[in-house]
């Protein structure tokens, strides 16, 4: 057993409101700057839709993630290691800006400079790619609210595996949204398919990162990720991803996008795991059985064997202690509701979702039952096929059983604490039923309900005699270089907002390049 | 005159080729890439790069075979001149046309692509630029003289000049009677090596063959600066 401690994630999507805050906060933190318009290091989906990129899960189509071969090893699904070499010259597998979108910026100067006249002035949109008039017809969201969805929705990749269609009719259907950042996978295809080695995992705390210095533009990583979180700044030619924004994270604060989250929805803290079993979980044959291999792999910080396993690992004392309080242990082990984004990928995914209810609720009521009827609920989670199985080909690998069980868990949730606020009884059938005490019921309401800041958060700064040599790993993050952030926002030449050349590095390698 | 074109050019060159070299690797890791463009345009580079890349392969091979092996190894091997030139000129002449092909793609799409053009550096410029001349002029060469003219053999004059200069015994008179054509080529090469440190190909050196057999998953742990495994 090797014990290492990842910090991860967790979202409640029955409290997503689809806003786009998170987005908007990291976007401005992380990706506001020429080559990485197009870039949304967190994104947020309707659910049914074809997602960002467009069908990003169509792993037919982009193989992404990884694959066993014949004798059952695992293997990246773009192929061995000789047949990926010899694709660098041109990556058969990689999106182009149109499977993203055109980002698109405003001639704001017209309004400003637009002799007085009659009329208000209009301004066209440009694409800040080339600088060009264009008309906008896609988006990082463009199906928000289901906006579309008649015409696009059909496309979703994990309606293909459903035996009933679902409707795309405004009465009969259901939504939710999707907010995505990177996974920091525990087996991550994006690291293994690097062929620079410019890519790593760091081992203090599992966030996945790009060495700038290092990587060579050979654009393998942003295929082989299945989740599209790894992207090209095609200014400088090199790869950029979700940081877990490690500089909050080695000073013990939360994500910029999960402090910002309006809904609250977000939890993060540390999973101990053993290393050592990684890539016995993510080859097991079944990937239905790719959940419980993942939970397998993580380890129990109460258990005073792990704790010291932990402790010989070098792992400090506080880190240990986090790692007991934190709260994405709570929701992925003990009340077993939060799952992993298509485990069948096998990368182990580390950012896992507490499923949404109210899509079935939704329906209960668009039956026009009463949906805080828990009968109703339950009958309606075992009869409702369309939602489950959809929840299922995004969250358990088509195994509508697990998915199911999570939303009575939820359901259950629900109306014992009804009837314990309401007239202070306990409804053991109900405990029964999600398999839970009294207590851990009334802890997993107070978590998903009222946690406030420091329950949601457990995150354990850095040492600070590592703190230096952690940063100093990162020679180069993509702050720096051309094109950091506060260097510009995204204009072309000629628009309100072009910069002056504040370029840093060297002068030689850069004329017109992107909007420089 | 001689002096100063088959001497002291091939010197100033390679003296930039190396000192430029160092000189980035130490001050421009940031810089050092394809700087690709894929993502901007897929079609035409699906064609172009690999056509570009494997002809510039065999080209370099060539190369490699022609100017660096004496003629009196090949010889004591059995490959006569009449077989040389058989395989030289039909294999140099393939490549050269993937390499003429692939090129003409990926500068179509420089300016087709509206995109791609606009990520168009003054470096690229000057690199594509170059690089059309060193083709063309081959291609020129290899076809003209040597598939369609009554051939030249290079590897008794040019050669020799060539591996003179590495070794730092150059002989500018074997030059002096070279055709014009293989001249020209001889001295956008060496053009070519004054760039090169200076624009993306400097990812040539960089190919990650060490990824054959690297552990797939890369960890990093903290470590005393500048140490890393
Ligand atoms: C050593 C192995 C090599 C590898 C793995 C390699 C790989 C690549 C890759 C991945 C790109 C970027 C394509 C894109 O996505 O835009 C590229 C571009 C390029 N390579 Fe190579 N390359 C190699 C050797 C060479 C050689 C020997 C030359 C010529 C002397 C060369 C000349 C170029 C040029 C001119 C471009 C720019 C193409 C364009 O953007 O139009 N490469 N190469
Ligand atoms: S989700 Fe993140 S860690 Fe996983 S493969 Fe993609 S980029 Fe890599
Ligand atoms: S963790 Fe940071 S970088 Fe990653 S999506 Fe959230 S805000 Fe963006």
């Amino acid at each position: 057993m090797r014990v290492m401690a990842q910090v991860a994630m967790v979202m409640n999507l029955d409290k997503c409101i689809g806003c786009h805050t998170c987005s908007v906060t990291c976007k401005q933190t992380w990706t506001n700057r020429d080559g990485v318009e197009y870039v949304w290091f967190n994104n947020v989906e309707t659910k049914p839709g074809v997602g960002y990129p467009k069908r990003y899960e169509d792993q037919e189509r982009w193989h992404g993630g990884w694959e066993l071969d014949r004798r059952g090893r695992l293997r990246l699904r773009a192929g061995g290691r000789g047949k990926r070499l010899l694709s660098l010259f041109a990556n058969p597998n990689l999106p182009d800006l149109d499977d993203y979108y055109e980002p698109a910026t405003y001639d704001y100067d017209t309004l400003i400079n637009a002799p007085a006249g009659p009329h208000v002035p209009v301004i066209r949109p440009k694409s800040a790619i080339t600088g060009r008039d264009m008309a906008i017809t896609w988006g990082a969201n463009w199906e928000d609210d289901l906006g579309g969805a008649p015409e696009h929705a059909p496309a979703d990749p994990n309606l293909a595996a459903m035996v009933e269609k679902v409707r795309m009719e405004f009465d009969k259907t259901f939504m939710f949204h999707l907010p995505r950042i990177c996974e920091h996978c525990l087996n991550p295809a994006c690291v293994a398919a690097c062929p620079s080695g410019a890519m790593y995992k760091r081992e203090e705390d599992g966030i996945v990162l790009v060495d700038q210095d290092r990587c060579r533009g050979w654009r393998m990583c942003v295929s082989s990720c299945p989740y599209k979180k790894v992207y090209v700044n095609h200014k400088t030619g090199k790869a950029e991803k979700c940081t877990f924004c490690f500089p909050r994270i080695e000073a013990g604060q939360p994500t910029v996008c999960a402090e910002t989250c309006v809904g609250r929805l977000r939890y993060i803290g540390l999973i101990l795991y053993d290393a050592d079993a990684v890539l016995d979980a993510a080859r097991v044959a079944d990937p239905r059985d790719l959940l419980e291999a993942q939970r397998r792999v993580f380890l129990d910080p109460d258990d005073p064997e792990v704790a010291a396993a932990a402790r010989a690992d070098g792992i400090s004392e506080d880190w240990i202690e986090a790692a007991r309080r934190s709260p994405i242990y709570r929701l992925a082990m003990r009340y077993r509701v939060a799952l992993p984004l298509h485990p069948e990928y096998r990368t182990l995914p580390m950012v896992w979702y507490i499923p949404p209810l109210s899509p079935v609720l939704d329906a209960v009521t668009g039956m026009g039952a009463d949906a805080d009827d828990p009968d109703n609920v339950f009958h309606a989670i075992t009869d409702l096929r369309i939602p489950l199985e959809y929840l299922a080909s995004l969250f358990s690998a088509g195994d509508t059983g697990v998915v199911a069980g999570v939303l009575m868990k939820l359901s259950a949730m629900r109306s014992y604490m009804r009837a314990r606020t309401l007239d202070g009884s306990v409804a053991s059938d109900l405990l029964e039923s999600a398999g839970m005490t009294a207590q851990d019921m009334e802890e997993m309401y107070r978590l998903l309900a009222v946690a406030k800041y420091d329950e949601r958060y457990v995150v354990p700064a850095a040492h600070r005699e590592d703190a230096a040599a952690l940063s100093a790993q990162v020679d180069g993050c993509s702050l720096d270089g051309d094109g950091g952030p506060g260097m510009s926002g995204f204009h072309p030449a000629g628009v309100t907002g072009r910069r002056g050349d504040g370029r840093v590095g060297l002068k030689l390698f850069v004329g017109r390049g992107g909007a420089a | 005159m001689s002096v100063a074109l088959w001497v002291v050019v091939p010197y100033i060159a390679l003296t930039v080729f190396v000192v430029g070299h160092v000189w980035r690797w130490r001050v421009d890791q940031f810089g050092w890439t394809t700087r690709t463009t894929q993502v901007l345009e897929s079609r035409l580079l699906r064609l172009g790069s690999p056509l570009f890349h494997l002809g510039a392969f065999a080209a370099i091979g060539g190369h490699v075979l022609g100017l660096l092996v004496p003629k009196s190894l090949t010889e004591a091997v059995g490959v006569d001149e009449h077989l040389y030139h058989l395989v030289s000129v039909s294999a140099g002449t393939v490549a050269g046309l993937m390499v003429v092909a692939g090129l003409g793609l990926l500068l179509a799409r420089r300016f087709t692509s509206p995109r791609v053009r606009r990520t168009t550096t003054r470096a690229d410029r000057v690199l594509f630029t170059v690089l059309a001349a060193v083709i063309l002029l081959g291609m020129t060469a290899t076809v003209g003289k040597n598939l369609l003219g009554g051939g030249y053999d290079y590897r008794a004059t040019i050669a020799v000049w060539f591996r003179g200069v590495l070794t730092f015994r150059p002989d500018p008179g074997l030059m002096a009677d070279v055709p014009l054509i293989f001249q020209l080529h001889a001295l956008s090469a060496w053009a070519l090596a004054a760039i090169w440190p200076f624009t993306r190909l400097v990812h040539v050196w960089s190919a990650p063959i060490a990824y054959l057999w690297r552990p797939y998953v890369v960890y990093r742990r903290r470590t005393p600066l500048g140490v890393r495994r």
